[in-house]
């Protein structure tokens, strides 16, 4: 070894970081577990506040008989003993669960095909994709006000353009004066209204396929359909799957639509379990009544979203192992 | 009672009621008035109040109300701080101020706010007792809505209130052969049969409605004799004078304009002003509407207002929306509040208000039915009288969390839309209000 002498002497004395006091804060932030807490908290902590307490202030009045303006005691289940009984209360949980189904099967048959339509090479194809999205984008409350004027018993546009422009009727249309009309007008509104989402997310999802599949099924000599049946529909199924539980859980959960609409009425025959929850809640001021009807609602969403993810998304390769 | 006030109406309202209180030279001068001693209230030092109250019909209301408020300081020199909130939000504002025993001193709230919060209140026997011995005495909703149930103690100072009489459209009445909408059931069937015939119908709101529902659906049982809870606040709605008046109702209802019953508070105003509907029942929101409008004024001049038929009962049955003013135990300056309610009721302050609200606000002592504003259009001097009515929202039954609330849940609207529509049997839908009136009036 021939080492020089100042290399010699530099080796005992290596450079270390000038030694700051070892203070216990300074211990406390070096601490692995310490650290991860704090980092949480922030989030934590908004999440107690603004999901955590509602959701449990909900729950605990559910069993109360709270009222505005008077502090409610423990009643156990007697709001939801009162509920099962109320004829009302059953034709909300019934005609939550018909608009869910019938507008959600609405709003993705007319998606896909929309979607399947935009996918194509069209003129102009943004701005097309963009115009699509507006119903999804106005404010709901202005949508809903919309069809509210469209559905009016007096000044309905479609009762106007049948009756004194095409002469083909006397009357107005019976949009939201008794029940089933009203009940469809409503789900009509929100098909409308939900169209864009499905569509956009359902076009994202298509334009993820690649066209080597295509190409190889037509070289195979496959049918427009069987290319849809067998190369379509699969590959978009997990995004499918999302935006349906997504989509199932806005429809169920609806409010202003209906409420701007309707009212719930004509005779309570248009309440979703969202409307009847605040119609009881606020106006009618029985808080714990209301937020027994909002907290009957979560197995039925908890039973929407299994049934999305169990039913359409249970394929292997979505977790990286091959489909059998 | 829906009010749709736009921008443009607002100015012209504005400036017509800039004219009465000009015209009507000094503010007050008709009000008769008794010779008596305000009790004395020492204003606390230092006094300070805060007060919330609706926001206006008008503008001049604001204005008139924040001028007289000013007096006040100047008279005493307690600062008084007003808030206006939108009318959805007076009642969970009022709930929270009572809870929390922290906030306003004085709430003018609606209807029956004070007999809910009765145990967080100041007693205003004095100065209810005070301003009736003053000014003529209280008028019946007055006294209803002031005093807690079954004893002469008052909680709240209405400061006024708004009906929703009938509406009609003179020509078509007159060219039926009616000089005015007749008194009883058969002869107000009869009129509505050949307005229908005539092709110029009558309708009102069966919908979720609050206001024009409730006060249709009232009017129908009232005038029957029928009533939602007796005196001590049982329910009583399941009765043979609910079924008779919801079997008129099927009468009645097959003259109505189609679609009534999907009516909010809004619709029988638009329907009315486009002149597909000849009469119903409404604030004086819509005939100034009209009457402001140069498109509509030729409506309005061609509008009257008269009571809803009385049929079976003494008077014509309506209830009102009515202001109430409370104070609250939680408030240091006490004295000051009351003083302060005491004096925006003396007629230097109050006439001008009243005159100022062109009629949307009815008096509730009875000295101030000489006030110059129910002279200043005669279409108008029928809101003079509203609270003379001795029906209130809950009638029989006391005031309370549960009459409002099954106003708020439109028992008794929904009781006539389920039988007009012909979804139940009257005996059906009396059974399901008995049964929902039960739940919000069981004994807790």
């Amino acid at each position: 070894m021939n080492t020089t002498p100042t290399a010699v002497a530099a080796a005992p004395t290596r450079w270390t970081p000038p030694r700051r006091e070892e203070t216990w804060i300074g211990w406390l932030l070096d601490w692995k577990p310490f650290l991860i807490v704090m980092c949480l908290l922030p989030a934590v902590g908004l999440l107690t506040v603004f999901l955590t307490y509602p959701l449990g202030l909900g729950i605990w009045l559910a069993f109360t008989d709270t009222t505005i303006g008077r502090r409610g005691i423990w009643v156990g289940l007697e709001n939801f003993i009162w509920l099962f009984e109320d004829p009302i209360f059953w034709s909300a949980v019934f005609y939550s669960v018909f608009y869910t189904a019938i507008a959600t099967i609405g709003k993705f048959a007319l998606g896909l095909w929309l979607a399947l339509l935009l996918n194509n090479h069209l003129p102009i194809k943004s701005f097309i994709r963009a115009i699509i999205l507006l119903p999804w984008i106005v404010p709901t409350v202005l949508s809903a006000i919309a069809f509210w004027w469209i559905y009016d018993p007096q000044f309905s546009i479609i009762s106007y353009v049948f009756v004194d422009v095409l002469g083909w009727r006397d009357t107005n249309i019976d949009f939201i004066s008794t029940a089933w009309p009203a009940r469809w007008s409503l789900i009509a509104a929100n098909i409308w209204r939900g169209i864009p989402f499905v569509a956009i997310s359902l076009l994202a999802g298509l334009q993820t396929i690649p066209p080597s599949l295509y190409e190889a099924a037509l070289l195979d000599g496959s049918t427009p359909w069987q290319r849809f049946r067998y190369i379509t529909v699969p590959m978009i199924m997990p995004i499918l799957a999302i935006v349906m539980t997504f989509s199932i859980i806005f429809t169920f959960t609806d409010f202003q639509l209906v409420y701007a609409i309707t009212r719930g009425g004509p005779v309570n025959s248009t309440h979703l379990l969202a409307t009847l929850a605040f119609q009881r809640g606020i106006p009618g001021g029985q808080l714990g009544e209301g937020a027994a009807i909002a907290v009957s609602m979560i197995p039925f969403l908890v039973f929407a979203t299994l049934f999305s993810y169990f039913a359409l998304a249970r394929r292997k390769w979505q977790q990286g192992e091959a489909n059998d | 009672m829906a009010n749709i006030i736009t921008r443009r109406d607002t100015l012209m309202l504005g400036a017509s009621a800039a004219a009465a209180v000009a015209l009507s030279g000094g503010a007050g001068a008709q009000i008769q008035r008794a010779n008596v001693n305000p009790p004395s209230w020492p204003i606390e030092s230092g006094a300070s109040l805060r007060m919330l109250r609706p926001v206006r019909f008008v503008q001049p209301d604001e204005e008139v109300f924040r001028a007289n408020c000013a007096r006040f300081t100047q008279q005493t020199g307690v600062q008084v701080r007003v808030d206006f909130v939108g009318w959805e939000d007076i009642t969970q504002q009022t709930a929270v101020t009572a809870n929390t025993g922290a906030g306003p001193d004085v709430i003018i709230g609606f209807n029956e706010s004070p007999h809910i919060y009765v145990d967080k209140l100041v007693d205003l026997t004095d100065v209810a007792e005070y301003l009736g011995a003053r000014y003529g005495g209280w008028l019946a909703m007055a006294q209803r809505y002031g005093k807690r149930h079954g004893t002469n103690n008052w909680i709240g100072i209405p400061f006024g209130a708004s009906g929703g009489p009938l509406v009609w459209r003179k020509s078509a009445v007159n060219e039926l052969g009616f000089q005015a909408p007749p008194d009883d059931h058969a002869g107000f069937l009869d009129l509505s049969k050949k307005l229908k015939a005539a092709n110029k119908p009558s309708g009102f709101a069966l919908g979720n409605a609050v206001g024009d529902g409730n006060g249709f659906a009232n009017w129908l049982v009232w005038s029957h004799n029928g009533f939602l809870v007796d005196p001590d606040g049982n329910v009583a709605i399941n009765s043979p004078e609910t079924i008779a008046a919801l079997e008129y109702l099927k009468e009645l209802y097959a003259t109505f304009i189609p679609g009534t019953i999907a009516w909010g508070d809004i619709s029988n105003n638009r329907a009315y002003a486009a002149q597909e509907l000849w009469l119903t029942a409404n604030g004086v929101s819509l005939y100034f509407a009209l009457k402001n409008d140069p498109a509509t004024a030729p409506i309005a001049a061609d509008t009257e207002h008269s009571l809803l038929p009385k049929g079976k009962a003494a008077a014509s049955p309506m209830a009102g929306l009515t202001l109430n003013a409370m104070t609250f135990r939680h408030s240091r300056y006490p004295n000051a509040a009351k003083a302060l309610i005491a004096f925006l009721m003396e007629a230097e302050q109050y006439d001008p208000w009243l005159q100022a609200n062109l009629g949307y606000w009815s008096q509730p002592l009875a000295a101030y039915a000489a006030s110059p504003v129910w002279q200043s259009d005669p279409k108008v001097a029928i809101f003079r009288d509203v609270m003379r009515s001795d029906y209130w929202i809950g009638y029989k039954g006391p005031i309370s969390q549960a009459s409002a609330a099954a106003n708020a849940d439109y028992i008794m609207v929904q009781m006539c839309a389920a039988v007009a529509s012909g979804q139940s049997t009257p005996q059906q839908a009396a059974r399901e209000a008995e049964r929902r009136a039960q739940r919000f009036f069981r004994a807790r």
